[in-house]
């Protein structure tokens, strides 16, 4: 019991790095994602493909493979070191951020995708109707709609890049989940650091659980 | 490419064996899922408020909780817990829980809790009206749940288990804590002895690419099946 | 219960049960990762100075012994699960690891170092040549401020669960960027590549990396021992109950000892030494 008070305090510092780097990586993911989503319902092959195969990559390989290859991997590669790329990859914290971006990026473009897709085709055939441009169509009709479509699984996928994080500790980052494991392994007491840690990604997901919640009470009054 | 050679001079049988491990594992982790997911289904469908709770608690936790947390919890805690269950039970000796086991059982427990919402949301779609006419035709409740309801339901859940499947698979790679030979853990071995871990995690990425790729194709051929006659 | 649900039941339990019926047969964990100490050659076989230590300990204690490998950041727990009964994986014998678990005499000295890459601006330290943090005093005072200063704000790497990462987390030299990894080869991997100012290991270990890789690795600072870095390496063991198992363990002990101090007196400790580190290590 006395375990999982003195060790609350360490947890929770090390949760602000856990937060910042769910929060970067998600947001710059929604850039990627969005990007790759266009591509994917783009007339043109060759971007198609593209996104295609760059959603079946980043979604069909482990994270833990993805941070690996560009932490450890290209870390070890001569010219690599010695380009501008070195100021990203030479980080823990900047490759993790990477890592997170792409694969995060893959899962929302595939959310996002199926969204526009299912935008119903008799609003997009009004809007052109009402003689709005491509671009208006797009933000002020096509976005809306496909922002409360793809809400519930976005949710998911904030909560799954949450626990995604954890795998910074592979690559010697001290985050929630790291620093978990470093208190387990000296004191041994595995179940009592478990409820801790456990509790607070927990409480985690259940905020992002209602903030999803509140968007989609807030995007349905524009219907 | 000389380093994927089978035999002694390259890595090829190694990472072929340590393939094989991967899909033991996962299979392993599946089986051992499903068996938890039959029991907290039935929890979170049952008349009664507190074993829904029980039912959710496990699925939230499970799925709430990162992996590698829960692979930590059963490594470093695992011996300790089956052995103090079997003190109980006045066996005072060597207890020995090999790496393989303790990979299965903690992706297991992760992968039921996933399963447990497939079948779930499976029975609970099932049309009402399947189990009124069942009981109006008087078939036996064992009858017309194995004939009649699971059928169903596992032609409903048949996509997401291919889901869950695709995630316990992902998820074997980070048991390498245990010491299991899985395709992970012999990428790291091969990469720290020939000092090219850019080769070695790429091949990993395409090894699991091929797993995932051969995973679609049997669940398409899968689902083709169930859906015969609908 | 269904006929199903039994037979999975008979299966997974049979799986956990393994009864050992070979009492005298000892298993000994190691690292494999970690030399010259313990290591791996091509063929996957693991040597290194104490894989031939632990087999000629077994030969004085008339044991029959099997070495197996194990992660380090799971060995302890891995002993305590009797995945083996002895761990001798350069473990040094520590108050806070006496707390889990029992060690036998010292059988060698593991004296820590820093290490950088050559050019690094941490070269040239004025500091002793050597320190002992358990007789504390004025040079190790001097020692340790002059150590703060030049890695203040710096990135040091080190196995993780290890006396050097203990050292660097104790705030003896203040606040610096520690950055732990699984293995000590993923150390040096990242302080050849410039992500790391500076490492903390074993000093025979960055002289063993610097040979086998050819990269400029080069020693700074004073060595040391004593305080966080504990009394010496020992032979790790559960620590005894009242059990079966139990009081195997202490007579496990009892019978490492013994041979420590046979290997000692017959100056196999000390052969053996000069042979993997270039000197006599043995205590």
């Amino acid at each position: 019991m006395d375990l999982m008070i003195e060790s609350l305090p360490k947890l929770l510092n090390a949760t602000k790095l856990t937060i910042e780097l769910t929060l970067l990586s998600l947001f710059f993911g929604i850039f990627v994602g969005v990007f790759f989503a266009i591509l994917r319902t783009s007339k043109n092959k060759f971007f198609y493909y593209i996104a295609y195969y760059y959603s079946y990559i980043f979604r069909g390989t482990p994270l833990l493979v993805q941070i690996f290859i560009i932490y450890f991997g290209l870390g070890q590669v001569e010219w690599i070191r010695e380009s501008f790329l070195w100021i990203v990859l030479k980080e823990p914290y900047s490759c993790a951020i990477l890592a997170f971006t792409l694969n995060t990026g893959a899962y929302s473009s595939e959310i996002f995708r199926s969204a526009f897709e299912t935008i119903n085709k008799g609003v997009l055939e009004a809007a052109e109707g009402l003689g709005l441009n491509k671009l208006h169509t797009f933000f002020k009709i096509k976005l809306p709609i496909a922002i409360k479509q793809s809400l519930p699984a976005y949710g998911n996928e904030m909560i799954l890049m949450l626990k995604g994080t954890s795998l910074a500790s592979t690559v010697t980052l001290l985050d929630l989940t790291g620093v978990a494991k470093y208190i387990i392994s000296t004191t041994f007491r595995p179940v009592e650091v478990f409820i801790v840690a456990g509790s607070i990604y927990l409480i985690m997901t259940f905020i992002i659980h209602n903030f999803i919640k509140y968007l989609e009470k807030k995007f349905s009054y524009q219907q | 490419m000389g380093l994927l050679a089978y035999g002694d001079t390259g890595w090829g049988d190694e990472l072929f064996f340590a393939t094989l491990m991967t899909i033991a594992v996962a299979a392993a982790a599946m089986f051992i899922g499903f068996f938890l997911a039959a029991i907290f289904a039935t929890l979170k469908l049952s008349k009664f408020k507190v074993l829904n709770l029980i039912g959710s608690f496990y699925t939230t936790v499970f799925r709430g909780v990162p992996e590698l947390l829960v692979i930590y919890l059963f490594f470093f805690g695992g011996s300790g817990a089956v052995m103090y269950v079997a003190k109980i039970f006045g066996y005072d000796g060597y207890i020995e829980i090999n790496a393989f086991i303790t990979g299965a059982v903690s992706i297991g427990v992760i992968s039921g809790a996933y399963s447990t919402e497939v079948f779930r949301g499976a029975i609970q779609s099932i049309n009402k009206g399947q189990f009124e006419a069942s009981h109006v035709l008087g078939f036996k409740k064992k009858i017309y749940y194995y004939k009649i309801i699971i059928p169903q339901m596992l032609r409903l859940a048949l996509p997401n288990i291919s889901n869950v499947w695709q995630i316990t698979l992902k998820d074997t790679s980070l048991i390498s804590v245990t010491g299991l030979v899985e395709i992970m853990r012999m990428s790291y071995i091969a990469a720290g002895s020939t000092r090219d871990p850019l080769f070695f995690y790429s091949f990993a990425a395409v090894l699991y690419l091929f797993l995932t790729f051969l995973s679609m194709q049997l669940f398409n051929k899968l689902e083709k099946h169930y859906s015969k006659g609908y | 219960m269904s006929m199903f649900k039994k037979t999975i039941l008979t299966i997974f339990a049979s799986l956990l049960l393994t009864t050992n019926v070979l009492a005298d047969k000892v298993k000994i964990g190691t690292e494999g990762a970690y030399p010259p100490w313990n290591a791996k050659d091509e063929s996957g076989k693991l040597i290194g100075f104490e894989v031939e230590l632990a087999n000629w300990l077994c030969i004085y204690m008339e044991h029959d012994c099997t070495i197996v490998e194990q992660d380090w950041d799971g060995m302890i727990p891995a002993l305590l699960m009797r995945k083996f009964d002895a761990i001798m994986a350069g473990m040094s014998i520590t108050a806070e690891r006496q707390k889990t678990i029992t060690f036998s005499q010292g059988y060698a000295d593991e004296v820590a170092q820093l290490a950088v890459m050559k050019g690094s601006d941490l070269e040239g330290m004025d500091t002793p040549s050597g320190i002992n943090l358990s007789l504390g005093g004025s040079d190790v005072k001097s020692a340790l401020a002059t150590l703060t200063g030049a890695l203040a704000g710096k990135s040091v790497c080190v196995q993780t669960a290890t006396i050097h990462q203990n050292f660097l987390d104790s705030g003896d030299v203040g606040k610096i960027n520690v950055r732990t990894y699984k293995t000590q080869d993923e150390v040096n991997l990242d302080l050849a590549a410039g992500r790391c100012d500076a490492a903390l290991a074993a000093a025979v270990s960055f002289t063993d990396y610097a040979e086998k890789s050819g990269k400029p690795v080069v020693l700074v600072g004073p060595t040391f021992s004593g305080g966080a870095f504990g009394s010496g390496v020992g032979v790790g063991i559960r620590q005894a109950s009242d059990s079966a198992i139990g009081t195997r363990d202490a007579q496990l002990l009892k019978d490492f000892n013994k041979a420590i101090d046979t290997a000692r007196a017959n100056g196999k400790i000390s052969e053996l030494a000069i042979k993997w580190f270039g000197f006599d290590a043995s205590m």
